[in-house]
């Protein structure tokens, strides 16, 4: 009994460092959102408790346009990941020579500083210069130079695409790796009934991915919807507003306008949505680890 | 025994041209940027600002690698500011998760699973969600302006990923060598530093590359809203000194980019195979 109740003693001495920093400055941080969003904490010496005014100009103002945005941004961009990704997966899990190298050759996106990739894009996106106004000019699909970031419906397609080429590398290793966990003997006895190679992508790979694919989704849809550096060099938002997402307009409120209590408030929508995604992430991984347990 | 799996891989050549393209479509996709962005460090700034676009350089030189440390004289210290912000956070995160993890790993007690299930939920918050008072905070540190100021906000959103890596590397460790040290009469604390961690070096070797890659490659937000001082810029922040007033000079820009990632480029090359296990472990073993 008594060396039971050290061990447990000893487990808490080894978390309290862990338990402490993420308590200052995740939880804390928190909190004191949820506290000033119900101020008109700026820059000035006093401060003040407003109630839900902030909350009020929210919704009078171009906010909703904003969160559906946001949700179609996110949408968007997790599907093509998904798409580009688990076929990325399917390509490199043949076996050809030089998988090896092709694999590697996926990473650079993902560990490459994101500003660095994002600088990138943003030359290709160049309407004069850029590498993509300029093919397309030649292969004859425009007629004139197309500047991507100037304009708010390409705008928001090229965020999406950035954000997708970022995301790919981390999607595709993943699906790989579940790939590689399923059983070979069960492609092998399918193999012995003659079912064809796609036949057996279809009915072996894909069925046995999915539970991967939705716990996948869901992180990147958690991600994705926290995405801030992309949009931000490259459009900040614009043009008129057509990049804005939750994330951006409340770092322009926030640290742009030093309204920190109108920014707080459109912070804790952000973090009610990521909330609900975090407890649908748990509720499906726990119901997808309980069906493998039967 | 090895029959099948040659037999069940052999593909007909169609089957391999049609692997081939498909891997050639993808890495079009992945790479073409990278692409891009070298050849624009090698055209001379006159031909970047010309129409029609060429894709190929004309009159390329690596004259850009050259000038670079001339227009921003402050680069080499924007790199090693990266080096020092991502080494500093990764060695705090060591000293808190492995620990941590550890704990998660072989003790029993209340809460633990609640517990672990709030770290993985910091995961679900980015730090621009809380930067507000994050501000407010490291300006009541006073930490504001200095390397504190991104060091410390890092530290606590690469803090869970990491626990959930080395604990479910440390519960592959039998428990009889717990046991055994136990029975022979050493402390928790001695089996933790004498026999857990020598076999976990491996683990923590991956915990601390993946922390490291990631610290390198999200310094963006908290460098752009905790610190305006140039001497201790990290790389994405810092570049932004290529950005002129009335134009970029991209050539220059691109090969600052390429000299900043080459580091990173260099790990990857060597530690794909940790990389590529460590950065997939958590998440397929659900």
């Amino acid at each position: 009994m008594h060396a039971q109740r050290s061990a447990v003693l000893f487990a808490w001495l080894l978390l309290a460092p862990a338990l402490l920093y993420v308590t200052i400055i995740v939880a804390y941080p928190l909190v004191d959102t949820f506290i000033l969003s119900f101020t008109d904490a700026s820059l000035k010496r006093t401060t003040e408790w407003v109630g839900w005014v902030n909350y009020e100009k929210i919704f009078n103002s171009t906010f909703a346009e904003v969160i559906i945005r946001t949700f179609v941004w996110t949408f968007f961009s997790v599907s093509i990941k998904m798409i580009i990704g688990t076929f990325g997966a399917t390509m490199l899990n043949s076996a050809v020579p030089g998988r090896a190298l092709f694999r590697v050759l996926t990473m650079p996106p993902w560990i490459v500083p994101m500003a660095i990739g994002i600088f990138m894009w943003g030359w290709m996106y160049n309407g004069q210069f850029g590498m993509i106004s300029g093919l397309l000019q030649r292969v004859g699909l425009v007629s004139g130079p197309v500047a991507f970031l100037a304009q708010g419906s390409t705008a928001f397609w090229a965020t999406v695409i950035t954000d997708v080429w970022i995301g790919v590398p981390m999607v595709t290793l993943y699906m790989l790796a579940a790939m590689q966990a399923i059983p070979q003997d069960l492609y092998e006895a399918a193999w012995t009934d003659g079912a064809g190679r796609f036949y057996r992508w279809r009915r072996i790979t894909l069925p046995l991915l999915l539970p991967s694919m939705i716990t996948m989704s869901m992180l990147s849809l958690i991600a994705t919807f926290n995405s801030f550096d992309i949009i931000w060099i490259l459009t900040q938002g614009g043009p008129n507003g057509e990049t804005t997402t939750m994330i951006i307009d409340t770092y322009r409120t926030a640290i742009g306008s030093k309204k920190y209590g109108e920014g707080a408030a459109r912070a804790v929508l952000i973090c009610i949505f990521l909330s609900i995604f975090c407890i649908c992430y748990f509720r499906v991984t726990s119901r997808l680890s309980a069906g493998d347990k039967k | 025994m090895k029959e099948p799996p040659i037999l069940i891989n052999r593909y007909k050549w169609y089957e391999i041209v049609g692997i081939y393209c498909g891997i050639a479509v993808f890495l079009t996709f992945v790479l073409s940027p990278f692409v891009e962005g070298f050849l624009v460090s090698l055209k001379p700034l006159s031909q970047l600002f010309s129409s029609p676009y060429r894709f190929w350089p004309e009159n390329g030189s690596f004259e850009a690698y050259r000038t670079m440390w001339v227009s921003v004289p402050g680069f080499g210290w924007y790199i090693f500011n990266s080096f020092f912000i991502s080494g500093i956070v990764t060695c705090i995160v060591l000293v808190l998760v492995v620990p941590a993890a550890y704990a998660f790993a072989r003790f029993e007690f209340r809460g633990r699973g609640p517990l672990l299930g709030a770290f993985l939920a910091v995961n679900m918050f980015s730090g621009a969600v809380l930067l507000i008072p994050l501000f407010r905070l490291m300006r009541t540190f006073g930490v504001l302006n200095t390397y504190l100021a991104m060091i410390v906000p890092g530290v606590a959103f690469l803090i869970p990923s990491a626990i959930w890596l080395l604990r479910t590397y440390m519960m592959r460790i039998p428990k009889e060598l717990d046991e055994a040290a136990y029975v022979d009469g050493a402390s928790h604390f001695y089996t933790l530093r004498r026999v857990i961690l020598p076999i976990a070096m491996p683990g923590i070797t991956v915990v601390a590359i993946t922390t490291f890659i990631g610290s390198y490659a999200q310094q963006f937000i908290f460098a752009l809203t905790f610190n305006s001082k140039s001497e201790y810029m990290p790389l994405p922040v810092g570049l932004f000194a290529y950005f002129g007033r009335q134009e970029v000079i991209w050539n220059e820009l691109m090969a600052a980019s390429f000299v900043g990632i080459a580091p990173a480029m260099i790990v990857i090359f060597f530690l794909q195979r940790y990389l590529v296990s460590g950065l997939t472990a958590g998440a397929v073993k659900q």
